[in-house]
């Protein structure tokens, strides 16, 4: 049976489009609007969501989120409290879940509890951001065994052997890091060079590519599907969303995820 | 010696290398390096020449008979690594891993730092050899070490302020392992502990062995014997290391590591990572951590800023597991009492974390005979900690 998010690269790939992966935090600024914020990302055209797992110390992540994982913390924010949410939001909504996080919580909760949990709560892909293939063996085995994919990064350091690594394990899509540094808006869009990673690693894996970090506007979303399969954003939303003040963030979702859908949709494939 | 760690940097299950994989190829260049240039005779031989000139090597072993006297049954010995050029043995892994990076063609060194010690090491190497330096220091810890903050700057370094998390070192090692992240290409990481990712457990145990092994030939030829227990205090854990990895197949001589318990090991406010932590992933590395039931890392104390820190190096959490070394913990009172005591039995003012180890070997004392010997790594002088222990004591300086 195919996986939900592989159901999803078959319809955009049928629509000539690239898709689009919207991440926040779980819990930030609280539980309740989360909630309300994912389900309306969810409905404006998400096409697959990244749920933020809040960890203490997040060394892959650039202020926007950092204070976005701290806020979540301090409002009661935890693993348990995301695949409750998980299991809320797949009452309402068919678009893929990805839990991405710190390897620390899923350790903690043991891989194989993790991976049963998040499964039967709905959720349908893993990414932890550290942890390399050559340390993922547990969590690997224990997401193959609940059928939920891996995601792995790549980065502009990686080279042939390290995409082969990554390939290796990896399932669902390939999450390709468009910056070498941390997560978080920038004000140019991904350099060229990223263009020809993708194309490198297409070459190693027949997995779906996505491309992240930094990506801040409809305009960078839409020069990154041209070659992307998908089109993630986390850091810009996460802002949105906060500036927005619990009152105004379900709103600011939504509308921000209708531009974000609106410049990739503006982007035909062959 | 054990072969430890594998080629992945396991310990056992500690270590390991948990880092994003923009970080990996750095990693894989790194270990390439250190396993070439530790191979190198060139390089040894500029190092060992360093330390005889700069350092101040070998440092003095050191018969600590009036405290002897008082405490009572073993003979308490000293490696005296506070007499090291910048006051304490970090400068053995800064000179050894400044040395690499300039091999390794690295224009700028960045480093992480809690009270400011390893940042002063780190700066006084980078000015040595000609390396730009940058240390990142939490907001708090800015605030409370201003003098070691002047001295960074005095020697041509940056200090950059971390504002985020908690503002001490924690988060000072977060913001470094970001930075590296964004500049991987010309930065080196010049990590402080036995600690972060492989291969920094092994690269600065082995630099730090220098002391161990100078202690072992020191012990020897003053006393045609062994010491039967080491006492060193642990933090991230690379004094102790330097220490208990050149004894580690001498069966006879037990290896203690001594923990911060703070204000108690009850109270929650401490650092004894393998005392009161579970296993979990932290800063690159598998290893015994202060977290909550959930994998959130807590905060540590203790009156020792060196001690710090909620985790421990990966090779003393497999020590313990496997019994070869045993920790116990002291706490900030017992601490401050031994730091005291020595002081006014010996003229020797320690600094804060090795007055931890003075403690414990205190205690285990007098139920040893005399004619047993007990071998402290007394890690740094205390010059940096007489603020704290006046205000501790309740003293106006």
């Amino acid at each position: 049976m195919a996986t939900r998010i592989a159901e999803v690269i078959t319809r955009l790939r049928g629509q000539g489009r690239a898709g689009l992966v919207p991440f926040l935090s779980v819990g930030d600024p609280d539980l309740a609007t989360s909630r309300e914020a994912l389900l309306a990302v969810a409905e404006t055209g998400a096409d697959i969501i990244e749920l933020g797992v809040p960890f203490s110390d997040p060394i892959a992540d650039g202020p926007v989120i950092q204070e976005s994982s701290q806020r979540a913390l301090r409002a009661g924010s935890s693993l348990p409290r995301v695949i409750e949410m998980v299991a809320w939001l797949r009452e309402r909504t068919d678009v893929p879940l990805v839990l991405f996080g710190y390897y620390n919580p899923f350790f903690r909760y043991g891989d194989e509890n993790f991976a049963r949990d998040a499964k039967a709560a709905g959720a349908d892909a893993v990414l932890s951001s550290d942890l390399p293939p050559e340390e993922a063996a547990d969590l690997v085995a224990a997401c193959r065994r609940y059928d939920l994919d891996r995601i792995f990064l790549l980065a502009p350091t990686s080279d042939e052997t390290r995409m082969r690594a990554v390939a290796q394990v990896a399932s669902g899509f390939v999450y390709m890091v468009s910056v070498t540094g941390v997560t978080g808006a920038r004000a140019a869009a991904p350099a060229a060079g990223i263009e020809d990673l993708v194309t490198k690693a297409r070459a190693v894996t027949g997995l779906p590519i996505g491309v992240g970090f930094g990506i801040s506007s409809a305009e960078q979303a839409a020069s990154v599907a041209r070659y992307a399969d998908l089109v993630i954003v986390g850091s810009a939303l996460v802002r949105r969303v906060f500036e927005a003040g619990p009152g105004g963030a379900v709103a600011a979702a939504r509308d921000f995820v209708a531009e974000l859908r609106r410049g990739i949709d503006g982007v035909r494939k062959s | 010696m054990h072969a430890l760690p594998d080629a992945r940097g396991h310990f056992g299950e500690f270590g390991g290398r948990y880092v994003p994989e923009t970080l990996m190829p750095a990693l894989l260049e790194l270990q390439q390096a250190y396993e070439h240039w530790s191979n190198d005779a060139d390089f040894n031989r500029e190092l060992a020449e360093l330390h005889a000139a700069y350092t101040g090597r070998p440092t003095l072993l050191y018969h600590c008979e009036r405290l002897s006297d008082r405490t009572g049954g073993a003979q308490i010995w000293l490696k005296r690594e506070d007499l090291c050029h910048t006051g304490a043995h970090k400068i053995n892994n800064g000179l050894g891993q400044g040395l690499l990076a300039k091999r390794m063609g690295m224009t700028r060194i960045i480093a992480e730092t809690g009270a400011g010690q390893h940042g002063v090491a780190t700066a006084t190497v980078c000015a040595l050899l000609g390396i730009e330096c940058e240390v990142f220091m939490g907001a708090e810890d800015v605030r409370r070490q201003a003098l070691n903050v002047f001295r960074m700057r005095l020697l041509g370094a940056k200090v950059r302020t971390v504002d985020s998390g908690s503002r001490t070192l924690k988060d000072s090692i977060n913001d470094a392992m970001r930075e590296w992240v964004a500049r991987v290409g010309d930065t080196y990481y010049l990590i402080g502990s036995t600690m972060g990712p492989h291969p920094y457990p092994q690269m600065v145990r082995d630099f730090q062995s220098v002391l161990g092994r100078e202690a072992r030939a020191q012990m020897l030829a003053a006393r045609g014997r062994l010491p039967d227990m080491l006492v060193a205090c642990v933090g991230g854990g690379s004094n102790a290391m330097g220490l208990f990895y050149p004894f580690i197949d001498d069966e006879s001589v037990a290896m203690v590591g001594v923990e911060a318990a703070g204000r108690g090991l009850d109270g929650g406010a401490h650092s004894a990572s393998i005392s009161r932590g579970r296993v979990g992933v932290l800063h690159g590395k598998k290893t015994y951590l202060l977290q909550d039931e959930l994998g959130q890392i807590q905060e540590a104390h203790s009156i020792a800023p060196g001690l710090d820190y909620p985790g421990v190096g990966p090779e003393h959490a497999w020590l313990h597991d496997t019994g070869r070394a045993r920790y116990a913990a002291v706490t900030d009172d017992e601490a401050v009492y031994a730091l005291r005591i020595l002081a006014q039995t010996e003229g020797v003012i320690c600094a804060l974390e090795s007055s931890h180890a003075v403690a414990y070997a205190m205690q285990m004392a007098p139920a040893m005979g005399p004619d047993q010997i007990i071998l402290v790594n007394l890690s740094g002088r205390g010059d940096k900690d007489m603020p704290a222990v006046a205000a501790y004591l309740g003293e106006e300086l």
